[in-house]
C-alpha cells in the first residue's frame, strides 16, 4: 500500500457493545466533535458517525452502532447494527473491522456477543473499557490470555485517558496496513438456542481463565441502590430528581433568557432606527428578528432539560427509574422500558418517539408512541413560560417554592397524568385480551458520568434545536408576518393595520369555533403556525400583538397579553397546550415509525379533541370563578 | 461438579425465581419458559434470558423488589443486576 493509498482510501470502523458499555464516552473521545447525527436511510434509527485521522494519516469512518447483546435483531436498532456488522445494510459500508467495546468491569455478557461477532467473519479488536474502574475493584484480567483464548487481538482502554485512545488511533492504524482479505457476512444464521448455550459456556470458560474477580462487589452500588430502589425512598428520590430538574429549567436559565431577549430587543430596536419605515423594516424587526429571539431565547432550558436527561443516563440512574416505575406504568398498560423515551418526550416528542424503539412488542410501543406526544415537550416551555410569567405572580409560597415554578410542575404532571390515563383507555379499548411483554434491563454500576461526553451530547442537541429554529421556524414565522401584514390597511383606514390582513380573515373565520374556549381570533390565528412547531405559536403571538401595537418590541409579548387576555383565557390557553395537537414534525415521525397514516391521523384526532374538552372546561370553570 | 448437585438436591429444594421472596441467594437449574400469562413465549423467552446472564448455575440472589405486588425484581446475577418482572422470572427454576 503506497502513502497516497493511506490518505485517499477511507476506512471504516464500526462500534458494537453491550448498553452501558460506556461505548458512546469512546466514540465521544475518538471523534471529539467531528460527528454527525442523522437517520438511517428508509428507518428512523438514530445513525451516529463520526471521523478522526489516524497516526499515519488515515482517514477513519467511525460507526457508532446501537448496543446490543446479541446479533439476533430484536428490535429496529438491534436489526441496524447485525446488518451493518453483516456488511448488509443498503447504502452502508461494510466495517473494514469492528471495535467491540466491552465493560471491563462486566464481562460476561459481552464475551458471548464477541464470539457471537466472531462467527460473522468480520475482523475484530476487542476493547477493553473502563479498565481503571476494573482495576481499582480488584478485577485482574490476564490480556494476553484472553486474546489467545478469543482468537481475537484485545487492546484495554480508559475512555477519557488520552493515552488509551491514543493507542486505539495506533492499533487501527496497524490493522489497517496489514488488512486481511474478508469473506464476512455470507452463510451467518442465527444462533439456535443450544449454540447460545454453549457460546455463554464458553465465554464463562475464558472468564474463569482469565479474569480473577474480586470477592466484594462494588458496594458503592449496593449501598447506593439500598436507598434509591427501597420501595418508598426510591419513589421519593425519583419525584424529588424531576422536581428540583423542572425548578431548575425556570430558575437557572432566568439570567440567561433575559440577556438574549434583551439582545434580540436591541437589535430589532437598532434595525428599526437604521432602516427606513416599511415593508423591508416591518420584515426585519417584526417578522425575523422578533420571531427568531422569541424562540432562540428558549434554547437555555433546553439545554438544562438535556443536561438532565445525560447526566441522570451516564449516573447509571435511568435504568433505576425504569426499575421503579414499571409496576406504576404498567397498571396503565406501559412497559418499563417506555419510561425513557417518555421521559426524553419531556424534550422533544420526536426522539422520544424514535426511542421507543428499545421496546420490541409492537403494542407496548404503539401505546407508547401514542402517549408521547402529552409529555410536556420542550417546545411547550416557551408557550407556558410566556403565559406563567405573563399570568402567575412570582411569590414564594410556603416559604421557599417558587409559585412560577410550582405552577409549571403542575402543568407537567396534567401531562403526565392525561398520558398514563390515555394509556390506560388504549389498553382497555383496544387490547384488552393481550399479555405486556417482558421487562428485562439490565441496572449498571453507578459511574460518574464523563463531562466530556455530556458537553458532547448537550451541544448536539442544542444544534438540533437551533438548526429547526433556523429552518421550520423561521420559515413559519415569515410565513405568519406576511400573512399579518398582506394585504396592508387601505389608506386612511381606522384601526391596526393587522386587522386588514389574512391573518385577521382566517383568525376571525375560525374564531366562532374557538370562542367558547375563551380564544380571541389572535389566538385562534398564533395556533395555525403552531401546528408547524408549538413554539412558533409564541412567535407568533408577538408578531400578532407587535404588528398590532405598531412598534412594541417582541419581549414586550408577556405584558401585552397580560393587558389583553383575562386570567380565564389564560388558564385556557395553557389547559390546550398541555394536550395542544402535536406539531407537523411529531406527526410526521409517528407515521414513519408507525408505518400507517392512520396512526397519524387517529393521535392528531384524539389530542385535538383533549384539547378542546380541557380548554372548554378550564374556561368554564375559570368564568364562573369569576377570573373572566 | 456433579457430585456437588447431587449431593444438595436432597437437602435443598427447587422453586421458580419468580416466587422467591427478597434476599433469596440460590443458583439456577434450569430454564423452563413455557409457563402460562408470559409475555414472550417458550424459545423467545429462553433467548431473552440467556442474552441476560440467567444460565445453568449461575448464582441468583434478588436484591430488591418494587413497591406494589413486589414486582419487579432485582436479581443479581453472577455480577451484574438485571431488573426483571416476577412474571418471567417464573420461568427461571432455581434452588
Amino acid at each position: 500500500m503506497t502513502d497516497a493509498d493511506v490518505t485517499n482510501e477511507r476506512f471504516h470502523l464500526a462500534l458494537v457493545g453491550a448498553p452501558n458499555s460506556g461505548k458512546t464516552s469512546l466514540f465521544n473521545a475518538l471523534t471529539g466533535s467531528r460527528q454527525k447525527v442523522a437517520n438511517y436511510a428508509g428507518v428512523t434509527v438514530e445513525r451516529k458517525a463520526g471521523a478522526f485521522v489516524t497516526p499515519a494519516g488515515r482517514q477513519v469512518t467511525l460507526l457508532d452502532l446501537p448496543g446490543t447483546y446479541s446479533l439476533r435483531g430484536r428490535s429496529p436498532d438491534e436489526e441496524i447494527t447485525r446488518d451493518v456488522v453483516l456488511g448488509k445494510r443498503p447504502g452502508e459500508a461494510a466495517p473494514d473491522l469492528v471495535l467491540c467495546i466491552a465493560d471491563a468491569t462486566n464481562l460476561r455478557l459481552t464475551l458471548r456477543l464477541i464470539l457471537e461477532l466472531k462467527r460473522t467473519g468480520r475482523p475484530l479488536l476487542v476493547v477493553l473499557n473502563m479498565f481503571d474502574i476494573a482495576q481499582r475493584r480488584g478485577v485482574s484480567i490476564d490480556v494476553d490470555a484472553m486474546s489467545a483464548a478469543l482468537g481475537v487481538p484485545v487492546i484495554t482502554s480508559i475512555a477519557v485517558k488520552k493515552a488509551g485512545v491514543e493507542q486505539l488511533r495506533h492499533r487501527t492504524d496497524e490493522f489497517a496496513a496489514n488488512m486481511p482479505a474478508v469473506a464476512a457476512g455470507d452463510g451467518w444464521t442465527p444462533l439456535s438456542l443450544s449454540e447460545m448455550k454453549a457460546l455463554q459456556r464458553e465465554a464463562d470458560r475464558i472468564i474463569r481463565e482469565t479474569v480473577t474477580m474480586p470477592t466484594k462487589p462494588d458496594t458503592l452500588t449496593t449501598r447506593v441502590d439500598a436507598v434509591v430502589l427501597h420501595p418508598v425512598a426510591g419513589l421519593a428520590i425519583l419525584a424529588l430528581i424531576l422536581f428540583v430538574m423542572f425548578q431548575a429549567v425556570f430558575s437557572w436559565a432566568q439570567p440567561l433568557m433575559e440577556l438574549l431577549s434583551d439582545s434580540f430587543g436591541a437589535l430589532g430596536t437598532l434595525v428599526a432606527q437604521v432602516l427606513p419605515e416599511g415593508i423591508l423594516q416591518s420584515f426585519l424587526q417584526n417578522g425575523l428578528i422578533a420571531g427568531v429571539g422569541s424562540v432562540l431565547v428558549f434554547l437555555p432550558q433546553i439545554i438544562i432539560i438535556f443536561l438532565f436527561i445525560l447526566l441522570l443516563e451516564d449516573f447509571g440512574y435511568m435504568a433505576r427509574a425504569a426499575f421503579l416505575m414499571d409496576r406504576i406504568m404498567g397498571g396503565a398498560g406501559l412497559h418499563g422500558r417506555a419510561f425513557i423515551p417518555l421521559l426524553s418526550s419531556f424534550a422533544c416528542a420526536i426522539p422520544g418517539i424514535m426511542a421507543t424503539r428499545v421496546i420490541d412488542n409492537r403494542r407496548d410501543r404503539l401505546t407508547t408512541i401514542l402517549i408521547a406526544p402529552l409529555m410536556t415537550c420542550s417546545a411547550r416551555i416557551p408557550v407556558y413560560t410566556l403565559i406563567i410569567s405573563a399570568f402567575i405572580p412570582a411569590e414564594t409560597v410556603w416559604g421557599w417554592i417558587n409559585l412560577q415554578g410550582l405552577v409549571m410542575f403542575g402543568l407537567y404532571v396534567a401531562g403526565i397524568g392525561s398520558a398514563l390515563a390515555a394509556s390506560f383507555v388504549i389498553k382497555f379499548f383496544m387490547w384488552r385480551d393481550y399479555q405486556p411483554a417482558p421487562f428485562m434491563l439490565e441496572l449498571p454500576d453507578y459511574k460518574l458520568p464523563r463531562l466530556k461526553s455530556i458537553a458532547i451530547g448537550v451541544t448536539t442537541r442544542a444544534k438540533m434545536f437551533l438548526q429547526r429554529a433556523g429552518t421550520t421556524i423561521l420559515s413559519m414565522m415569515i410565513l405568519i408576518w406576511f400573512l399579518a401584514s398582506f394585504p396592508q390597511a387601505p389608506a386612511g383606514a381606522e384601526g391596526p393595520a393587522i386587522n386588514y390582513s389574512l391573518a385577521a380573515m382566517i383568525g376571525k373565520f375560525l374564531e366562532p369555533f374557538f370562542a367558547p374556549l375563551g380564544f380571541n381570533w389572535q389566538i385562534t390565528v398564533a395556533l395555525i403556525p403552531g401546528m408547524a412547531a408549538r413554539e412558533v405559536a409564541v412567535g407568533a403571538l408577538g408578531t400578532v400583538y407587535a404588528i398590532e401595537g405598531g412598534k412594541e418590541a417582541a419581549d414586550a409579548i408577556g405584558q401585552a397579553l397580560a393587558s389583553k387576555w383575562s386570567l380565564a383565557t389564560a388558564l385556557s390557553f395553557l389547559a390546550w397546550f398541555i394536550f395542544a395537537p402535536q406539531c407537523a414534525s411529531t406527526l410526521a415521525v409517528i407515521r414513519r415509525e408507525t408505518g400507517s397514516t392512520k396512526w397519524m391521523v387517529v393521535t392528531f384526532l384524539y389530542m385535538f379533541a383533549l384539547a378542546y374538552v380541557a380548554s372548554l372546561i378550564t374556561y368554564t370553570v375559570a368564568k364562573a370563578a369569576g377570573l373572566g | 461438579m456433579t457430585v456437588h448437585q447431587t449431593a444438595s438436591e436432597t437437602s435443598t429444594h427447587e422453586l421458580r425465581l419468580g416466587n422467591a421472596p427478597r434476599g433469596f441467594i440460590g443458583t439456577i437449574v434450569a430454564l423452563q419458559p413455557d409457563i402460562a400469562g408470559a409475555a414472550d413465549s417458550g424459545h423467545e423467552l429462553e433467548r431473552h434470558l440467556l442474552e441476560m446472564g440467567f444460565t445453568e448455575g449461575a448464582r441468583v440472589e434478588i436484591l430488591h423488589q418494587g413497591a406494589i405486588q413486589r414486582d419487579p425484581i432485582a436479581v443479581r446475577v453472577d455480577n451484574i443486576t438485571i431488573a426483571v418482572r416476577r412474571r418471567e422470572a417464573m420461568a427461571v427454576v432455581v434452588k
